[in-house]
């Protein structure tokens, strides 16, 4: 490390800033930062990674106790005169020998196999003399039976309608929003900036019952429009633009009304071009917010046919008789939008968030 | 600004969000310009804020003037015409209490141990999701190898949906879940987590502290990257500990953006409500039920929807909230003094 001897003053800022040991040794505490983020990233990504695992399990596997890391299926064999493929176990006969043997039926606690090999040979064995021989499968039912059977094709298909819907929505009376408090100097400006701000007081947790009264007298229960509409109006994004905005020159403005250029070709043909970075921030989060939204789903969307994914799956989860391969499949459905988001946007996002503060 | 460098990007999505938009924003000038021609450029501010405000307006002050109404209304009815005023009752319900000190001698039992759990809760989640975001974002200041990629490492469960984070945790606590396993495998019995309210209450914790850490991890961790290096340099000099170092520069010039933290923890802390929901259902019994639950069982899924108690609930939230909030404007007020 050639930075190590190069700077003398690492000892002291070490202790928060950089590694203690000095001409490259490490220090004890260097073992610990490792430690501890290895520690992280088996805390952050493992529930996920077994998640994934999981939803690869047919229903008979995730009831196993202890489970296994890796889906395993049982292996069948085809074996001369039987049409059916037998599933593959490996027995101790009563000599003591260990065989692979296929199970022709079972009768009570007795199973009657066959050596593939060998067919003509059988063999009575105790089940609990013999083991499931088994290999690495995936069980690709649990994703294909919900998206056909079930309506998560229909629940996905709202979530997504929602989430683009919404945004663009928000996107366009935001940067609207945004522009007009900007770009003019009006009375009353003062004021609507603190109307705006004050808004961000008012989640939507402390008026659940009146958003619904509204939302109900415009006819608007279960259907889509009543999840877009009510969160469509962001103060955080009206802010944000606005804030980006500001830092445009004026120049560029009083040079385009000089070309007799309209206000609204201003905005759209001018700002809006330039203010392209921050409306690319408010438009992840505003992707973020909508696929991920729940307690107002829950609340305006009653029938199944109108769910998003985040409904449906608590819908799915909640029934008595609860359908854990199915379930564990579609979760890591739905979680495919937002991890892909995180690999290609990571970087933008945590800037976004250091210097908005915002969520 | 940070925002900057990422203009490609901003410029790529515009590219791709093309034309449909385009159109949409040709369509809309004529009408537009001929507006700006009647009203006159002076008022064409209020044009540009008319649709957000209108949507403002219809979604936030109007629902908060009627919450209050509603508040002092009864029965079942959702149109506020036909709910006969009833004044405080709701209020006087809510409150009536022969000790607060115990949930069960109150007459609205529900209410009061929903906010006994949430006080509960939120003591235990904000002191752990302040101390280890605290120890996240000074790891990851040190001089480490990949620091962008622990960084994310940290943040990505922030980006999961709190239905996902929820089954993601239920499945592992299962009576035959992961966790289970292990215990079995290290001698221990099995726990039946969802089965005791100090276990579920723990989890609850937990699984928040999980899914919203690495957000407050990012605050914390842009704060120290701000702290000069020359007060680090001008304490080497001196030669002052390095405990020192860390209780009298790091600690105080954290400090605002720790308050920041803190209230914002603060401020979601008692709106808790969609991850606990889905893993114990606010269960067993009502031991991890609180205030959002019960909020939204009493008007939307109790037998009798009982909008009146609930709306009455609503304001009592938006009090406590406004008590933080405006915690949180005196706390980034003095941020920016500093």
């Amino acid at each position: 490390m050639s930075d190590a001897t190069a700077m003398p003053t690492r000892t002291v800022r070490g202790l928060l800033n950089g590694r203690r040991g000095r001409n490259g040794r490490i220090h004890w505490t260097d073992v610990f930062t490792y430690l501890y983020l290895a520690f992280g990233i088996f805390l952050m990504f493992g529930p996920v990674i077994w998640l994934t695992m999981s939803s690869f399990k047919t229903s008979s596997a995730l009831l196993e106790f202890p489970p296994t890391f890796l889906p395993l299926g049982q292996i069948e064999v085809q074996v001369e005169g039987y049409d059916k493929p037998l599933p593959l176990f490996e027995a101790t006969l009563e000599d003591g020998t260990v065989k692979q043997l296929a199970q022709v039926r079972r009768i009570g606690i007795i199973s009657q196999m066959i050596d593939p090999a060998n067919p003509s040979e059988k063999y009575k064995v105790p089940i609990n003399q013999r083991a499931e021989v088994r290999e690495f499968r995936m069980a690709w039912d649990n994703y294909r039976d919900p998206l056909e059977r079930f309506d998560f094709t229909r629940y996905l298909y709202n979530s997504v309608v929602v989430t683009v819907v919404a945004t663009l929505v928000t996107l366009l009376i935001n940067s609207m929003a945004a522009y007009g408090l900007a770009i003019y100097e009006f009375r009353g400006r003062g004021a609507i900036m603190m109307f705006v701000i004050g808004t961000l007081m008012i989640p939507i947790t402390i008026i659940l019952v009146p958003v619904y009264l509204v939302v109900t007298s415009m006819g608007m229960i279960n259907s889509l429009w009543a999840v877009i509409l009510p969160g469509a109006a962001t103060p955080t994004g009206v802010f944000l633009l606005r804030q980006y905005m500001l830092t445009i020159p004026k120049d560029l403005i009083e040079a385009a009304r000089m070309d007799r250029a309209s206000e609204w070709a201003i905005y759209w043909k001018v700002v809006l071009p330039l203010a392209m970075p921050a409306i690319a921030v408010l438009a992840i989060f505003s992707i973020m917010w909508r696929w991920n939204d729940f307690l107002w789903p829950l609340i305006v969307l009653n029938r199944s046919e109108v769910y998003t994914l985040q409904v449906g799956l608590n819908a799915f989860q909640g029934e008595l008789d609860v359908q854990w391969h199915y379930i564990l499949a579609m979760t890591v459905v739905t979680l495919i939008p937002v991890t892909l988001v995180f690999a290609f946007l990571q970087k933008f996002i945590t800037t976004g968030i250091a210097s908005s503060g915002m969520k | 600004m940070a925002l900057q460098s990422d203009h490609n990007m901003g410029e790529r999505m515009a590219n791709l969000a093309g034309a449909p938009v385009r159109l949409l924003f040709t369509v809309l000038e004529p009408p537009l310009a001929a507006l700006q021609r009647g009203l006159g450029i002076k008022r064409m501010p209020w044009i540009f804020l008319v649709p957000n405000l209108v949507f403002f307006g219809l979604f936030v002050i109007v629902p908060l003037f009627i919450n209050f109404f509603y508040s002092l209304t009864g029965g079942t009815q959702l149109y506020p015409d036909d709910r006969p005023f009833v004044g405080t009752e709701q209020y006087g319900f809510l409150l009536d209490c022969q000790t607060y000190a115990d949930p069960q001698t109150c007459r609205e039992d529900r209410f009061w141990k929903a906010i006994y759990n949430t006080s509960i809760f939120i003591v235990f989640q904000v002191s752990f999701m302040v101390l280890f975001s605290l120890i996240t974002a000074l790891t990851l200041n040190r001089e480490i190898r990949a620091r962008g990629f622990f960084r994310a490492v940290f943040f990505f469960p922030v980006l999961l949906s709190p239905v996902v984070v929820a089954l993601i945790w239920k499945w592992i606590l299962l009576r035959d879940g992961i966790l289970n396993a292990f215990l079995v495998s290290i001698g221990l019995d099995k726990v039946l987590f969802f089965v005791s309210p100090e276990w579920s209450m723990f989890w609850a914790v937990f699984v928040s502290i999980w899914a919203h850490m690495g957000f407050y991890t990012l605050i914390l961790l842009a704060g120290l990257q701000a702290i000069p290096p020359d007060l680090y340099e001008a304490a080497e000099m001196d030669g002052t500990s390095k405990e020192r170092v860390f209780w009298r520069i790091t600690l105080p010039l954290l400090w605002p953006n720790m308050l920041v933290v803190i209230v914002l923890a603060l401020i979601k802390g008692v709106q808790v409500f969609d991850e606990v929901f889905v893993l114990t259902g606010g269960g067993p019994g009502t031991a991890t039920q609180f205030i959002v639950q019960y909020i939204y069982n009493t008007g939307f899924t109790n037998q009798v929807q009982n909008f009146g108690l609930a709306s009455a609930a609503s304001v009592a939230l938006g009090v406590a909230l406004f008590i933080l909030t405006m915690a949180q404007l005196a706390v980034t007020r003095r941020k920016d003094d500093v």
